[in-house]
């Protein structure tokens, strides 16, 4: 209504300011319920974790203010060093092998034909699966002696090892587990960057005789750089946080044996929920998420950005 | 002009034999753990360890022991709620958000857009402890809310959104406006039924997330009547340690739903992932 008697006084100028006025108003409502949320389940967690830090909370819920004790706390404890150093060597390995194998398999099935997708779809399944049961399986299968990988190992001449209980092995049991259930998701990453390059180019480089390995060299790895960029950042945060690595540790192996597979979610989620040092599970938080944007920050300089824009 | 080829025909030929049979092995390789599961699942306890992929003795002991004496079907029935009311209610919030963000102009809006686009590198593991502590302070500890809420936000689905939203060709809003349609109308009359195929492709993707959840609910039910079937079959493993029989039938119902989704809906799934990279 006021729009038509605005439009009776002043046309053009007075309607146009109303209804950019709407659009502001309807702008902010759409966004509100969402911006609320990630607000006070995702920003304020952020900000209070390291607030957190700094204190002492006991099991009521009261909170002391402790300055860096924690942060000094967390310089002496071998724990906290080991953790870090399985954290590390988790993403160390578990991020080259997702890359190779993620952009392997999309090679191996990158042609589009009925055959490839029924392919892609079993390299794919596992990834539906949860976690747990992830978990609970390749634990079944690694029993020792008796379980069907503890057998195949023996048939293959490593009779008495234990996938599971020796420390030198566990983590890397933990790291296979992840590289199945993420690779068929990389893969369809990967495939996405493939589909972008441009058909001439393979064929342009096939007219001047170029073969699969040159190809490969000088025209996917390079035209496929951001989709490359974007693997390992979220493979590496992934891995560092702990995204998958805590359902599978948790249910495999509580991080032992001997601390071998305790990464630092999983030293965190025990001193939290297990012991109620909430204050200093929070702080090993902090120094988690400093070194994730530190790593991002890194990740950003050496490969320029990733160079998003030409994506 | 034919164009010359690095193989001969007969080369050719026999190249992509091998390597049809290298992606079959690879591919029957990494589906075999999951034959193992059901395998196992219709073995008697006797016969769980035993090599054989097909079971001596098959039987519906294990499932029917599961159903019967653990309250599965009540962890079932409580994570079905919880992944239906998240995604339901998530799909509605980020397509708003999307929309918004995507169409409308408001002072703000790349400011706003930057700081959802930045919670992606945040991941629910790194936050836990603090995420913890607010969902108590609101009295959502033990509770169906507790569940569902803060898994509704998630800035990777209001960013698959906005994406596809910009994609979108403007014309058919400006119709709605001229019209005079309000933003609502245009967005619940217009957009929302031209978004179908990326909802339906995000409903699934959004169930299969929240249904395979683990560490959220685990942190914040200790009420049994309230676990997730992800926490009662993590749960069922300290307490029947040796039982593989019975776990694996428990794996094979929380895990078998999943994969005949994945199944049906594999074109879908597999398409928005594969858009999901970087664009």
């Amino acid at each position: 209504m006021t729009d038509q008697v605005a439009q009776i006084s002043y046309p053009s100028e007075e309607r146009g300011l109303s209804t950019k006025h709407r659009e502001w108003l309807a702008g902010y409502l759409f966004v509100l319920p969402d911006a609320l949320g990630l607000f006070i389940f995702l920003g304020v967690p952020m900000v209070l974790s390291l607030v957190i830090g700094f204190f002492e909370v006991d099991g009521f819920g009261g909170y002391r203010f402790v300055g860096l004790a924690n942060y000094q706390r967390m310089m002496r404890d071998p724990l906290f060093w080991q953790a870090a150093r399985v954290t590390a060597l988790y993403a160390i390995l578990l991020v080259p092998l997702l890359f190779v194998c993620g952009l392997g398999l999309a090679l191996l099935v990158q042609k589009s034909n009925r055959f490839n997708s029924v392919i892609r779809s079993m390299f794919f399944a596992p990834h539906v699966v949860s976690l747990v049961v992830v978990a609970l399986v390749w634990q079944l299968m690694s029993v020792d002696k008796i379980g069907i990988l503890s057998r195949l190992m023996s048939a293959l001449g490593l009779p008495g090892v234990s996938l599971l209980g020796d420390p030198n092995l566990a983590l890397l049991a933990v790291v296979a587990v992840s590289l199945w259930f993420l690779m068929g998701y990389y893969m369809l990453i990967f495939l996405g960057g493939l589909q972008d390059i441009p058909v001439q180019y393979y064929e342009a480089a096939e007219i001047d005789g170029a073969g699969p390995v040159q190809r490969f060299w000088y025209i996917t790895l390079p035209l496929l750089k951001p989709t490359s960029f974007f693997v390992l950042m979220i493979s590496m945060v992934a891995a560092v946080a702990g995204a998958q690595a805590f359902d599978i540790i948790y249910v495999m192996t509580k991080g032992g044996p001997a601390n071998s597979t305790a990464v630092l979610i999983i030293y965190i989620y025990q001193q939290a929920f297990g012991f109620g040092a909430f204050g200093y599970a929070a702080a090993m938080a902090s120094i988690l998420v400093a070194a994730l944007v530190l790593m991002t920050a890194i990740l950003f300089l050496f490969t320029r950005g990733g160079r998003f824009e030409h994506a | 002009m034919p164009r010359p080829h690095f193989f001969a025909p007969s080369q050719a030929r026999l190249l992509q034999f091998v390597w049809m049979a290298v992606s079959a092995v690879l591919a029957a390789m990494t589906l075999f753990p999951l034959f193992w599961m059901v395998s196992i699942a219709f073995k008697t306890p006797a016969e769980s360890f035993s090599p054989n992929m097909i079971p001596a003795a098959p039987t519906w002991q294990n499932f029917i022991y599961v159903l019967t004496e653990v309250p599965f079907l009540r962890y079932m029935f409580n994570s079905f709620i919880v992944s239906a009311t998240v995604t339901v209610v998530a799909l509605l919030f980020h397509s708003m958000a999307g929309y918004a963000l995507a169409r409308l102009r408001f002072p703000g809006r790349e400011a706003i857009f930057l700081a959802i686009f930045s919670t992606l590198l945040v991941s629910l593991p790194v936050i836990i402890v603090p995420l913890f502590i607010v969902v108590k302070t609101l009295g959502m500890l033990n509770s169906y809310a507790g569940l569902i809420v803060p898994a509704i936000f998630n800035a990777f689905g209001i960013f698959l959104l906005r994406q596809y939203y910009l994609s979108l060709p403007r014309e058919l809003e400006e119709a709605a406006v001229i019209d005079g349609a309000g933003y609502w109308r245009i967005y619940w009359s217009v957009v929302l039924p031209l978004s179908r195929p990326i909802l339906a492709a995000l409903t699934i993707l959004f169930f299969l997330a929240n249904w395979n959840s683990f560490l959220w609910p685990l942190t914040i039910t200790a009420d049994q009547n309230l676990w997730v079937v992800q926490v009662g079959i993590a749960n069922f493993q300290s307490q029947y340690s040796a039982a593989w029989n019975y776990m694996m039938a428990a794996s094979t119902i929380v895990a078998l739903p999943m994969l005949i989704l994945f199944v049906i809906f594999q074109r879908q799934i597999m398409e928005s992932i594969k858009t999901s990279g970087l664009k």
